[in-house]
C-alpha cells in the first residue's frame, strides 16, 4: 500500500520523530524557531512528560534527568539557548548519558526572529558532542527518530541542529510507526563507578571519562561512514562538487535545476556533519578538481574538510576549494537559491541569470516611488507601546540624560522608532539588568545619569533575578522595570513560572514577582502601563530614589488568548476638537504616539481611528491634549 | 496518483501581507488542499518578530515531483496573493516577472511611517496602475470589506483562498475546500467559511 503523506512543519516532524521513538521527557524554553516542538509535544502527546522550563539550562537538565533514569528524553532551545545551557551541556557531553538523549538545537541564520546569528554546530566539535543535521522535511523526523538510537548506543547526547528555513517551513512526510513501550523511570547509581549505566553519572575522574569520550566520537565516525543521511547525487566525475548540509541542500539542488548543471554538478549533502565521515568524504572528493561548499552560518563542514584534507595530501590531493572562505557565499546572512546561483555562475563563468530587466527596472522604480517602508512596531493596544511612551517621556522631564538598558521579548523593539527609540543597549537574556547593575555603580567616576532596564515577565524568571541579587547587595542604583503583560508573547503565549497554569494549561503554583522583589529587598510597587499618569509619577519619583527600585507594569499582552478581541472602548475622534496640523499638538497621537490604531489623513487634516485595527486600549485618549480621542465604554 | 495536471511545475506561489493578518492560515489552508490531492507542497514562512506589523510572506510550491527549497528564487512567482496592496508591490519587484498573475485585497494597512507622516501612501489609482504594468492579470477587490461583513476581518484569508481557486491557476475547487473545513471546524464556522470562499470565487468570476 502507498503511504500518504501529509504536510508538516519541520518542527512538527521532529516531534513526530521524538514520539515515534518513544520519547518521555521533554523540556525547554521558548524561541523562534524553536517553540512549536514543546508546544506541540505538550498538546498532542499527553503521556510524555512536557515542560517549559525556567531557563535552558535548567530544561538541558531536567531532560538530562529522564535520561539518567533510563527514559528517552528530548531537551529543545533555540541557538542562543545553548550558550544559556553551554556549563551544563560540556559537563553532561562528558558525563555521559543512559537512555537515548536528544538536544534539539534551532539556529536562526539571518537573524530573522533574533538579534544574533550563532551557530551551534561549533559547540558539538567544542564539546565533543555527535552532530546531525535534517536536509528536509522528512529527514526532520527520520533523523530524529535515529538520533535517539544513536544515542542510546554510544551513551552519549546527540545534538539536532535545525534551522528556521526547516523548523518553520512545511513540506510532505510520511510517518511511521509510533514505540509504545510502558517504562519505570529508575536511576540506578550502586554500581561500579565507572559503569555508564548503573554507577554515579559524572565527569570525574576526568581523565577517564575524556578518552571514553573520544572513543564514542571515533565509533560515532565510523556509524556515519554508512549513513543513509549522507548521500551523494550527480554524475560519477563532476566538474563541481557541491558538500552541503541542512536546508541548504535544498537550496543548492534549486539551484543546478535553474542553472541545468546537473550533468556537471554533483552534491554530497551531508546529514552526519560532526564528527565528519572522513572516509566517505575522501572518496567523493576523489571524483572532482572543484568543490564548493554552501552551508549556514560558519563554515563549519569547509574548514573541517580542509583540516582532513591536510591529513591525507594524497587521498585529497591539490583541489580548488569555493565557498565562504574564497567570498564565493557570503560570510554572514542566511542563503537562500539565489545566492547559490550566484556563486555557480561565478563558478561556471555564465552570464548572469537572465532576468526580464526591463521588468526589473519598471519594478524597482515602482517600489521605490509607491511602496513606503514597513518598519516593525507593537501590535496596536500593546502595553509596551504605553510603557516606553511613559519611560521616554519620564527620562526627557528628568533631564539628565537618563537612559534604558533593554533586554530580549517583543519589548526589543523598544529600540525602533516604534517604541520611541528607548531602549540603548541590548544583548543577551537577563543582560539589561546585569548592565544597569553595573552602570549603576559608576557614581564614582562622575556618572550622574538615571538608569533604568526593563525586562519581561519570562525574562525575570530565565535569567533577571540574579542580575537583580547583584544590584542590591553591590548597593547599585538603578530601576528595573518589569514589564509583566502575563506570558511569553513572542513566541506564542507560552507559560512561566510567574502564571498559575503550568505547562499543558493544568494549574499551577504561581511565583509572584512582586514578593520575589521584595524578599531581596528592592523596593518594589506595580501599576498599570495603560494609566499613563499614574505610571508617570510613579516612575518619576523611582528615578530621583538611591538605590534598586522596582517598577512592575502589569498589563496582558493584546494578542493573548484571554484578551484577543475584547475591547476595553469604542474608540471615536471628535472632529470638532482634532484641528490636525493647526492645533498645536504637533499631532502627538500620529506623528509620536503612532499607534496602528490609528490614521493620519492628510487630506482631512484630522486623525482618525482604524476600526479594524483599533484593540480599544484607551491609551491614546489620554495622550490627545486637546480631548479629541473619545473613549466610550463597550 | 495524481490525476490533476499544473500548469507549472513547480508552480511558484506567494502569499503576501501584514503580520497579525492572517498570512500563516491561508497558506496552511491552501498547501493541504493541494497536498491532499497528491501534490507536492512546500511552505516557506517565518514567525516571530519579524511578524509584529511587518511585511510578511509565505512561498507555497507546488510540484508532482519532489519537495523544493522553502525560497522561490527571485523572478519567478507565478501567482502573488496579497492581503495588503503595496505589499503586493513589495513582492513583485523581487519575485514578479511579466507573466505574473496578481490576486489582491485593496484595503490598505497604513505602515507606522505613514501614521506617523514622515511617509505616504500611495493613492489606489495608483497602485491599481502599478499592479496592472507589473502583472500579465490582476483581480482587485476590498476582501477586507466582505470579511467585516461576514464577522471577522480573518475571513479575508479564506476569500482570497477562494478568489485563487476560481482564477484556475491551480488545482483547487470548493469541495476540496469543504472536506479540509471538516476536518477542523465546527459547523456553525464551516459556513462562514464557506460563505467567504463563495464570495472569493464571485469576487474573480466578476472581473
Ligand atoms: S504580541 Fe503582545 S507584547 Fe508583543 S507587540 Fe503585540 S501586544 Fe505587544
Ligand atoms: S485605543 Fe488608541 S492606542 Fe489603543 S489600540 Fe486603539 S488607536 Fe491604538
Amino acid at each position: 500500500m502507498e503511504k500518504i503523506s501529509c504536510l508538516m512543519m519541520g518542527n512538527q516532524a521532529i516531534v513526530r520523530g521524538a514520539i515515534e521513538a518513544g520519547v518521555k521527557v521533554a523540556a525547554g524554553y521558548p524561541g523562534t524557531p524553536s517553540s512549536e516542538i514543546i508546544d506541540t509535544l505538550s498538546k498532542t502527546a499527553p503521556d510524555i512528560y512536557t515542560e517549559w522550563s525556567v531557563n535552558e539550562k535548567v530544561a538541558l537538565e531536567v531532560a538530562a534527568a529522564g535520561s539518567f533514569a533510563g527514559l528517552r528524553s528530548l531537551a529543545v532551545m533555540k541557538q542562543p539557548g545553548v550558550n544559556v545551557a553551554a556549563d551544563f551541556l560540556m559537563h553532561l557531553a562528558l558525563s555521559g548519558t543512559r537512555a537515548g538523549m536528544v538536544l534539539v538545537a534551532a539556529d536562526d541564520p539571518g537573524a530573522l526572529s533574533s538579534i544574533n546569528e550563532g551557530d551551534t554546530r561549533l559547540y558539538s566539535k567544542l564539546m565533543g558532542i555527535p552532530l546531525l543535521e535534517p536536509g528536509n522535511f522528512q529527514e526532520a523526523l527520520e533523523m530524529t527518530k535515529w538520533a535517539f538510537e544513536l544515542s542510546e548506543k554510544l551513551k552519549s547526547l546527540v545534538i539536532l541542529r535545525t534551522v528556521t528555513r526547516l523548523s518553520h517551513a512545511s513540506g510532505n512526510v510520511i510517518t511511521g510507526e509510533i514505540k509504545k513501550e510502558a517504562k519505570k523511570a529508575y536511576f540506578e547509581f550502586n554500581g561500579n563507578m565507572l559503569d555508564p549505566l548503573t554507577g554515579i553519572v559524572t565527569t570525574i575522574p576526568v581523565s577517564v571519562k575524556h578518552s571514553l569520550q573520544h572513543e564514542k566520537l571515533q565509533q560515532a565516525g565510523e556509524i556515519f561512514e554508512s549513513s543513509v543521511f549522507n548521500t551523494y547525487v550527480g554524475p560519477e566525475n563532476p566538474e563541481l562538487l557541491i558538500i552541503t548540509s541542512s536546508i541548504c541542500n535544498l537550496y543548492a539542488k534549486e539551484a543546478v535545476d535553474v542553472l541545468n548543471l546537473d550533468s556537471k554538478v554533483a552534491i554530497l549533502k551531508l546529514g552526519t556533519t560532526w564528527p565528519l565521515p572522513s572516509k566517505l568524504i575522501q572518496a567523493c572528493i576523489q571524483k572532482t578538481k572543484q568543490i564548493l561548499f554552501v552551508e549556514e552560518i560558519q563554515p563549519f563542514v569547509e574548514e573541517n574538510i580542509k583540516v582532513l584534507s591536510a591529513g591525507f595530501p594524497d587521498k585529497f590531493g591539490p583541489k580548488a576549494y569555493f565557498g565562504k572562505l574564497s567570498g564565493h557565499i557570503p560570510m554572514t546572512g542566511e542563503l537562500n537559491p539565489d545566492l547559490v546561483i550566484k556563486s555557480l555562475e561565478q563558478i561556471f563563468t555564465l552570464e548572469l541569470r537572465a532576468f526580464s530587466s526591463s521588468y526589473k527596472k519598471k519594478a524597482d522604480k515602482t517600489l521605490e516611488n509607491c511602496t513606503p517602508a514597513r518598519e516593525i512596531s507593537f501590535c496596536p493596544g500593546c502595553p509596551h507601546r504605553a510603557s516606553f511612551f511613559t519611560i521616554n517621556k519620564v527620562l526627557k522631564l528628568d533631564n539628565r540624560n537618563g537612559f534604558t538598558c533593554g533586554d530580549i521579548g517583543c519589548y526589543s523593539l523598544g529600540i525602533l522608532p516604534g517604541g520611541f527609540s528607548t531602549i540603548k543597549t541590548l544583548h543577551a537574556m537577563g543582560s539589561g539588568t546585569g548592565l544597569a547593575s553595573g552602570f549603576g555603580k559608576l557614581s564614582q567616576f562622575g556618572m550622574d545619569q538615571p538608569v533604568i532596564s526593563v525586562c519581561g515577565d519570562s525574562t525575570f524568571f530565565h535569567s533577571g533575578i540574579p542580575p537583580l541579587v547583584n544590584a542590591v547587595h553591590n548597593e547599585s542604583n538603578l530601576t528595573m522595570v518589569i514589564l509583566d503583560n502575563s506570558g511569553t508573547a513572542m513566541t506564542g503565549f507560552q507559560p512561566h513560572p510567574g502564571l498559575s497554569t503550568g505547562t499543558g494549561g493544568e494549574p499551577a503554583p504561581e511565583v509572584d514577582i512582586e514578593q520575589v522583589c521584595k524578599a531581596m529587598g528592592a523596593a518594589t510597587c506595580i501599576c498599570d502601563p495603560f494609566d499613563l499618569k499614574k505610571t508617570e509619577n510613579i516612575l518619576l519619583e523611582l528615578l530621583k530614589k538611591k538605590g534598586v527600585n522596582v517598577l512592575i507594569l502589569r498589563q496582558i499582552c493584546t494578542l493573548s488568548p484571554e484578551k484577543k478581541g475584547k475591547k476595553y472602548f469604542n474608540i471615536l475622534i471628535d472632529e470638532q476638537k482634532c484641528k490636525g496640523e493647526d492645533c498645536g499638538c504637533n499631532r502627538i497621537c500620529t506623528r509620536i504616539f503612532s499607534c496602528p490604531g490609528l490614521i493620519w489623513n492628510k487630506e482631512k487634516n484630522k486623525t482618525m481611528i482604524n476600526d479594524i485595527l483599533c484593540t480599544g486600549c484607551g491609551v491614546c485618549t489620554q495622550i490627545c491634549p486637546a480631548d479629541a480621542i473619545k473613549a466610550k465604554a463597550c | 496518483m495524481i490525476s490533476k495536471k499544473l500548469k507549472h511545475d513547480p508552480y511558484n506561489l506567494i502569499i503576501t501581507g501584514v503580520g497579525g493578518q492572517g498570512n500563516v492560515m491561508s497558506s496552511r489552508i491552501i498547501g493541504n488542499m493541494l497536498s491532499s490531492s497528491g501534490f507536492y507542497v512546500t511552505i516557506g514562512e517565518t514567525f516571530g518578530a519579524s511578524q509584529r506589523g511587518g511585511s510578511v510572506m509565505s512561498h507555497v510550491r507546488v510540484s508532482s515531483k519532489n519537495v523544493l527549497s522553502p525560497q522561490i528564487p527571485l523572478g519567478m512567482a507565478h501567482m502573488v496573493v496579497s492581503l495588503e496592496p503595496v505589499e503586493a508591490i513589495r513582492v513583485l519587484s523581487s519575485y514578479g516577472n511579466p507573466d505574473v498573475k496578481v490576486i489582491c485585497n485593496t484595503q490598505p494597512t497604513h505602515p507606522i511611517g505613514v501614521i506617523s507622516g514622515r511617509l505616504d501612501y500611495p493613492s489606489q489609482e495608483k497602485i491599481e496602475k502599478s499592479l496592472k504594468d507589473l502583472s500579465s492579470r490582476t483581480w482587485l477587490f476590498n476582501a477586507t470589506n466582505i470579511a467585516m461583513g461576514i464577522g471577522d476581518p480573518i475571513f479575508a484569508n479564506i476569500i482570497m483562498a477562494g478568489a485563487l481557486s476560481a482564477a484556475k491557476e491551480l488545482p483547487l475547487d470548493k469541495n476540496n475546500f469543504k472536506t479540509s473545513m471538516e476536518t477542523q471546524f465546527s459547523a456553525d464556522k464551516i459556513k462562514q467559511n464557506l460563505m467567504a470562499f463563495d464570495h472569493g470565487i464571485n469576487m474573480v468570476n466578476s472581473q
